[in-house]
């Protein structure tokens, strides 16, 4: 029982028998004393990269440990865009990569997690904005990665509800990356969970990782609140807390924790049909299935471990919101929430082994790290596999900053409350 | 408004069966007429739209979300899950508009929403024959085959399935506004315990704010207490004693913050001329008094959701304060002593209760009593198997203590399964509810500081004695947990046995909790439920926390006044009259609007208008305003010390009345800006940054100062809204100048070199700084006067230099001229460039310390495969250049890996006449004369290149030297 | 969130710059050469769950940088002083 395949075939069975046949989506496992790879964190991270390791890599025994319940953190409280429009060479290849990954994920994992390619489109309001996007458009099909620079006619036959007659920043155009889109958060999370459980690995929830035992620079396993659990190897994925989770190996990392607000309003029927982010201001807008308006905008920009931000960011969201859709006045918010982010000093993330032998590190994935799962647990999998960096993360070594090789998208240097 | 019509006239005398002969707070002299689908009816002032609504025996008001069930109307408040409709129409229309808290208005119109084609007949009700297959859940485990049909069939079906009510899809045409109110005490509920707490605090002279969600202060008591006038007249004689109605606190935020949203004409037609719809208030509170009272839970059982079955409190409200009857006969379902009240609030009205049932064995005597005074046959151990009707309540089935089934006729299932305290805003800061079993509800834990609870809000209740009941056993037919959702029972069934046991994924599978009503009366139901199943306690099941805000808040509240054209502000720069004058087109730069060109009469070409005003330039003379340069006025002993330590180059040995290039670095080693800076005094400096920069470097300077070497002695102050500058540029400019700079001075080229600065007056005594300095590459000064004398000064060069034919230039030409002499601006002094990519290394001085100086060394910032600063000029001459092409060798494959570098600015030269263009090439100094591709498949252009050195314009400089 | 500024009284932190970390102090080296103390200067940051000491800037009131003890937990602050006089006090020899 319960490991029947999900298809319709099966729903409609399950349904005509008052669903008595579905069993766990995924096993409470209970500890054993000793794991070939121990993820630490079941966040979308973590339950993908113990996934790809159980599906493509013999390594032996896999668990994940997480201090509550999976998919409870970032994975669960993000505004759900997918997208691969990056710039640099050290990105543009790993999130195109994603982006392929997201685009056979429900087959592979047998799961529903609602991949819609509705398009992401950017929008500019200066030349010089435009400029950029043309740069990064024409970077991202070098990199075969689709993009569109649209004109303002374009723009406002693809969406005709912006201000386009009274706009404080005319818009002038986007930049339209077609297979771009939103994911059903949570199904992700769930959905890895699931299918790693199929194959064998171990999720334990409501295990908090206290420390991290080495000998001699070599780990040996996790310390947790269900006892002393041993390793070959541990993976951190516990973004919003790595500093915390790290300097339990004594290592310091060039992170911040940061909050970043999301929202969503009451229920509506179709209205928006695109991701929309706006150009001269902090805010990003998409609907979900279920009819609510998500958005978003920048992050609170202090240090914060509150899962929760305050009325100056919220203000300046609603505002960017409606500068651009006068529409949205009389839409209600219904829940605004906040996520920890793992603001690093480039903006860019790290997966890289770490001078603690065994024990790797994928962080610092800043306000970006959902579009980023599938290929964040790919590459983390592998480098955990096979000691060496997937090509397409070679980029997001630890050691970047000291040698300054630093993957600064938006060129704000070393400041993480402005990426 | 409404048209006077036979219709009209029929709701004007329409009967209202379902109003009592007398009571309520309503004004039975002031009739209100309002539309619901279509149909006029009336109602009276003090009515809400579901009061009037039920007066006139409506009672089917909305269909569920996913089953597209028959809803009616189950609370009398902010919670309603059922009760939705769209309020208003056109721009004006608002979806999802609860009619339990909407005050009717006359010429109210309403439609209900989420159903097709009608209420009474709404197709989508097929759902309910598929419900078997739309568990929790169940859109995960299909629609996945084959992928390509999620986005083209599958998705676009949910969509239209779901949303609730259409948004009118135009610009909201009214008005919002935001203020700030400061206090000692602010009081949240205007009930009987928020007057109380009032009271006492504005007793003791503290300045206090109530705010109250409803329109008429009192809460239950409204309609129920006699003294209730009396102590709001008493609150109302305090001057310091701010009352809000109609004003939701919805959230708590740090610093004893609050925010509140006041609907100050959502109960008017619209809103009168120039008043706003709504208010938003940022309340910051030494202290806080919850006193926001306690919400009903229903009951778990068959069909509790036909229109009909109403929480115990409302019907009690619409009795008391509506003088309406929710029905003819009732049935009432409680485990609680609570439900007395409404026992009595029946009899008062004389609706007949056929049976007072309760799961309790026992339950008191004055229970006991409370029922069958109002005649109603009293079932203990007792529970409601279903409800039976279809779009209405005509009957239950009991299930009595001694098994079977009694069959029952009701219009109105009175239901009670506890009340929770309605607490939300004490967990907005992370307070987490702890779990009473006296009162079975979560009351407030840990408190935001600053916050205390009164009343029911702290689980203070009159009759606390209840007993949970989560779930009625042997129930048959759908029983909801969350209505608006269409949660049931069985789907957190479901969920249990799928593993999703733990709050959070409990509602997030199932949705539960998740719709318009913030699962009000949903949450503890469901969490009492997967307590149940899972045979553990509340607390180990987990605890509810609340998100704001606690009633959903329009965007256009938050956002205020700030849209359309006063989304930010905007900065004219003191030539702005005279720019407007001369028929400038304007362009946004940062929050300054400046002007881009100036197009003479008969032109419509922008690279017409902006190459004559080059061509100008560069033959006779122009005038440009540069006054939103940032301008910071450096003073101190030590003012060149530190310009050492900010600038990558040496500064010791400025002399005074000379100005010098600057380069500034961000610590981490990547350039930040660069500008120019003149020593006025011995040690008074004048410093000048980018455009975009000023408010970054200024807040640099002081902290360089602040917090790295507080024991300089110098000081700060920006200048840029002091001085109005105007760049006065080409071989004319110094002819020009002398017509308006006073005889005494003089400005040859021997007193006034290139990179010269001279503090002097002009037309006859008004104090003014000249600096030669030239962006342009031409014979160029910079003319700074006091703001208020930058149009008059603008208007003055024009005069002087009419025997040139001087041109007023813009942005446009500036940028021509700069790319023609290679100077780098925003687009290569983009964050990312370093000072060898701009091939300014050598102002990196060696002798000294400098911010970035140790990490600009880093072997990665000198790389010589970075892409570094070259010229390009199209090897067919007629080809145009665009910026964010990208360079790749000629011939090789437009891939990642042939990428070399982009075009940073491109122009057209009117002095070379073709176009030119900057970019930063891997190597690329040492590649000029090489073709490179420039490839901009975005704008399919891609075309040949010549690498040439980036000054096209005067590469030695001799004319600005002239 | 409202910070405490010894000149200008409470105001709300959307007055305020945030720039972080207060810990770290700038290699009085010269700027010899991207060391190890520079690196750790450069990109390194204390982001404890607790207390934190942090660079705050007035932007919108007097232009003094802050260094505020806030809980990064609960936002709450503890303590707000000068900048300036912090970093006198540290170059004083103890």
């Amino acid at each position: 029982m319960g490991f029947s395949r999900y298809s319709i075939f099966s729903v409609i069975a399950e349904a005509l028998r008052g669903h008595s046949g579905w069993g766990p989506a995924w096993r409470d496992a209970i500890p054993a004393p000793k794991y070939d790879v121990v993820s630490v964190g079941g966040g979308g991270h973590g339950l993908a990269a113990a996934y790809y390791l159980a599906r493509h890599h013999a390594v032996g025994r896999i668990a994940v440990v997480e201090k509550g319940w999976i998919g409870g953190g970032n994975v669960g409280r993000n505004t759900t865009i997918v997208r691969s429009n990056y710039m640099l060479p050290g990105n543009a290849p790993f999130y195109e990569w994603s982006m392929k990954l997201w685009e056979g994920l429900e087959q592979d994992i047998n799961y529903n997690a609602m991949v819609s390619q509705r398009g992401v489109l950017n929008l500019c309001h200066t030349d010089a904005q435009r400029d950029a996007y043309a740069r990064r458009g024409n970077s991202m099909r070098l990199h075969g990665i689709d993009s569109e620079l649209l004109d303002l006619a374009a723009v406002k036959k693809m969406v005709p509800y912006l201000d386009y007659k009274n706009a404080r920043f005319p818009i002038q155009g986007g930049l339209l990356q077609k297979r771009g889109g939103t994911v059903r958060h949570d199904a992700v999370a769930w959905g890895y969970a699931r299918a790693a459980d199929r194959l064998g690995v171990d999720i334990i929830q409501n295990c908090e990782v206290t420390g991290i035992r080495q000998q001699a620079g070599r780990v040996l396993g996790v310390e947790t609140t269900r006892g002393f659990i041993g390793a070959g190897k541990v993976g951190l994925a516990c973004a919003g807390h790595s500093s915390q989770v790290a300097a339990m190996a004594g290592l310091r990392l060039p992170i911040e924790s940061h909050a970043l607000q999301a929202f969503v309003t009451e229920g509506l029927q179709p209205l928006i049909d695109n991701v929309i982010t706006f150009g001269a201001g902090h805010f990003y807008i998409s609907q979900s299935d279920k009819g609510g308006l998500v958005f978003g905008g920048d992050i609170d920009g202090y240090n914060s471990y509150a899962q929760r931000g305050n009325l100056p960011t919220i203000e300046d969201v609603c505002e960017g919101g409606m500068a651009l859709m006068p529409m949205l006045g009389r839409q209600r918010l219904l829940r605004h929430w906040g996520g920890i982010m793992d603001m690093s000093m480039d903006g860019s993330p790290i997966i890289d082994k770490t001078p603690v032998q065994g024990l790797y590190l994928n962080a610092g994935w800043c306000y970006g790290g959902f579009k980023a799962t599938p290929a964040s647990g790919w590459c983390f999998a592998h480098l955990l596999a096979r000691d060496e960096p997937h090509e397409v993360a070679a980029a997001y070594r630890l050691d970047r900053f000291a040698a300054g090789y630093v993957i600064d998208e938006k060129g704000v240097g070393a400041q993480p409350n402005l990426h | 408004m409404l048209q006077k019509t036979d219709h009209f006239d029929a709701a004007q005398r329409s009967p209202q069966p379902f109003r009592l002969p007398t009571g309520g707070v309503i004004d039975r002299g002031e009739a209100r007429l309002f539309v619901f689908d279509g149909k006029t009816y009336r109602g009276y002032a003090g009515d809400t739209l579901a009061s009037a609504l039920l007066a006139n025996g409506i009672r089917l008001v909305g269909r569920s979300f996913k089953y597209h069930r028959p809803r009616g109307i189950l609370t009398a408040g902010s919670e309603e899950p059922n009760a939705l409709v769209e309020l208003r129409d056109g721009a004006r229309r608002e979806p999802n508009t609860k009619a339990t808290v909407a005050e009717l208005y006359d010429g109210l119109q309403a439609t209900s929403q989420h159903r097709f084609p009608s209420l009474k007949f709404d197709l989508l009700e097929v759902n309910s024959l598929l419900s078997p297959i739309f568990a929790a859940g169940f859109y995960y485990k299909t629609f996945m085959w084959p992928a390509s049909f999620w986005e083209k069939i599958y998705e676009p079906l949910i969509r239209r399935a779901a949303g609730l009510g259409r948004a009118a899809g135009l610009p909201d045409p009214d008005i919002y506004e935001k203020s700030t109110a400061f206090c000692d005490v602010l009081v949240i509920g205007g009930g009987e315990a928020g007057i109380a707490a009032a009271l006492q605090a504005a007793r003791s002279g503290s300045r206090v704010i109530l705010c109250d969600e409803d329109f008429v202060l009192g809460g239950r008591a409204i309609g129920e207490s006699a003294s209730l006038a009396e102590r709001i007249a008493e609150l109302q004689a305090y001057p310091e004693l701010k009352i809000l109605r109609r004003t939701t606190v919805f959230g708590v935020y740090d610093g004893g913050t609050y925010g509140a949203v006041e609907r100050v004409a959502d109960h008017l037609l619209k809103p009168a001329p120039h008043q706003p719809r709504q208010r938003y208030w940022k309340i910051i509170a030494k202290t806080s008094v919850l006193a926001t009272g306690a919400t009903e839970r229903p009951l778990v059982f068959g069909n509790n959701d036909r229109p009909g079955a109403m929480l115990s409190g409302a019907v009690s409200r619409y009795i008391h304060r509506f003088g309406v009857a929710p029905g003819k006969k009732a049935v009432v379902f409680a485990n609680n002593d609570e439900v007395a009240g409404t026992l009595a609030a029946l009899r008062d009205a004389n609706i007949a209760v056929a049976a007072y049932v309760d799961p309790r064995a026992e339950i008191s005597a004055a229970l006991r009593q409370a029922a069958t005074a109002c005649g109603a046959t009293v079932y203990t151990g007792a529970a409601i198997k279903t409800t039976l009707g279809r779009l209405a309540v005509t009957g239950v089935e009991i299930i009595p203590a001694d098994g079977g089934v009694v069959k029952l006729d009701c219009d109105l299932l009175a239901m009670s399964g506890g009340w929770n305290p309605a607490l939300q805003l004490t967990s907005h800061l992370d307070g987490k509810p702890v779990w009473d079993e006296k009162i079975a509800a979560f009351i407030p834990g840990s408190l935001p500081p600053g916050m205390q609870v009164t009343g029911a809000a702290a689980g203070d209740f009159t009759n606390p004695a209840t007993q949970p009941l989560w779930q009625v056993r042997g129930a048959t037919g759908k029983a909801f947990v969350d209505f608006q959702n269409d949660v049931t029972a069985n789907d957190v069934k479901l969920a249990k046995q799928e593993g999703f046991t733990s709050v959070e994924h409990l509602k997030r599978y199932t949705t539960l909790g998740m719709a318009t009503d913030q699962g009000r009366t949903a949450n503890v139901n469901g969490l009492g439920l997967m307590a149940e199943i899972t045979a553990k306690s509340i607390e180990q099941t987990g605890t509810t926390r609340f998100r704001p805000p606690y009633t959903p808040v329009a965007l256009g509240a938050l956002a205020g006044a700030h849209r359309g054209q006063h989304f930010k502000p905007r900065r004219l720069t003191p030539t702005h009259q005279w720019a407007t004058a001369k028929n400038a087109v304007f362009v946004d730069a940062g929050m300054w609007l400046r002007a881009q060109y100036f197009p003479k009469p008969g032109e419509t070409d922008w690279l017409q208008i902006v190459t004559r005003e080059v061509t100008a330039v560069r033959n006779n003379v122009g005038i440009c305003d540069v006054t939103t340069l940032g301008k910071i006025d450096i003073q101190g002993r030590d003012a060149a010390k530190f310009l050492e330590r900010v600038y990558t180059n040496g500064w010791d040995n400025l002399k005074l009345g000379r100005a010098r290039y600057g380069l500034m670095l961000r610590e981490d080693g990547f350039v930040m800006d660069d500008g120019t800076t003149t020593r006025l005094g011995d040690t008074h400096y004048l410093m000048t940054t980018t455009t975009a920069n000023a408010g970054k470097i200024f807040q640099h300077l002081e902290f360089c100062h602040q917090w790295l070497w507080p024991e300089l002695d110098v000081r700060f102050i920006s200048v840029t809204d002091q001085w109005a500058q105007i760049a006065i540029a080409g071989p004319n400019s110094r002819d020009t100048l002398r017509s308006i700079v006073d005889p005494q001075f003089d400005i040859s080229n021997e007193t006034l070199p290139y990179m010269g600065a001279q503090e002097l007056t002009i037309c006859d005594g008004l104090r003014a700084r000249l600096f030669r300095l030239s962006f342009s590459g031409e014979l160029a000064y910079e003319l700074a006067v006091p703001a208020g004398f930058g149009n008059a000064l603008a208007q003055k060069l024009m005069q002087a230099g009419e025997p040139f034919g001087i041109t007023p230039y813009g942005t446009e030409a500036l940028g021509v001229m700069r790319i023609e002499k290679g100077h780098p601006a925003g687009n290569e002094l983009n964050g990312q460039t370093t000072a060898h990519d701009l091939g300014m290394a050598k102002l990196l001085s060696q002798k000294k310390d400098f911010i970035g100086r140790a990490m600009a060394a880093r072997p990665a910032l000198t790389d010589p495969n970075r892409p570094t600063l070259i010229g390009l000029r199209p090897v067919n001459r007629a080809d145009r250049l665009r910026a964010g092409s990208h360079l790749l060798p000629p011939g090789a494959e437009a891939v990642a890996k042939n990428d070399q570098g982009f075009v940073t600015s491109v122009a057209y030269s009117p002095s070379l006449l073709h176009w030119v263009g900057l970019g930063l090439l891997a190597h690329g100094p040492s590649r000029l004369g090489e073709i490179i591709r420039v490839y901009d498949p975005v704008r399919n252009g891609d075309l040949l290149a010549e690498i040439v050195h980036p000054v096209f314009y005067d590469p030695e400089g001799v004319r600005l030297r002239g | 969130m409202r910070i405490n500024c010894p000149y200008c009284g409470e105001r709300g932190s959307e007055e305020f710059a945030y720039h972080g970390d207060a810990t770290v102090t700038r290699p009085r080296d010269g700027g010899a050469g991207p060391n190890a103390a520079w690196i750790d200067y450069v990109y390194l940051r204390e982001n404890p769950s607790g207390l934190h000491r942090e660079l705050w800037y007035h932007a919108s009131g007097c232009q003094s940088w802050l260094v505020v003890t806030r809980d990064l937990r609960t936002h709450a602050i503890a303590r707000v002083e000068l900048a300036r006089s912090v970093a006198l006090a540290r170059m004083e020899p103890s």
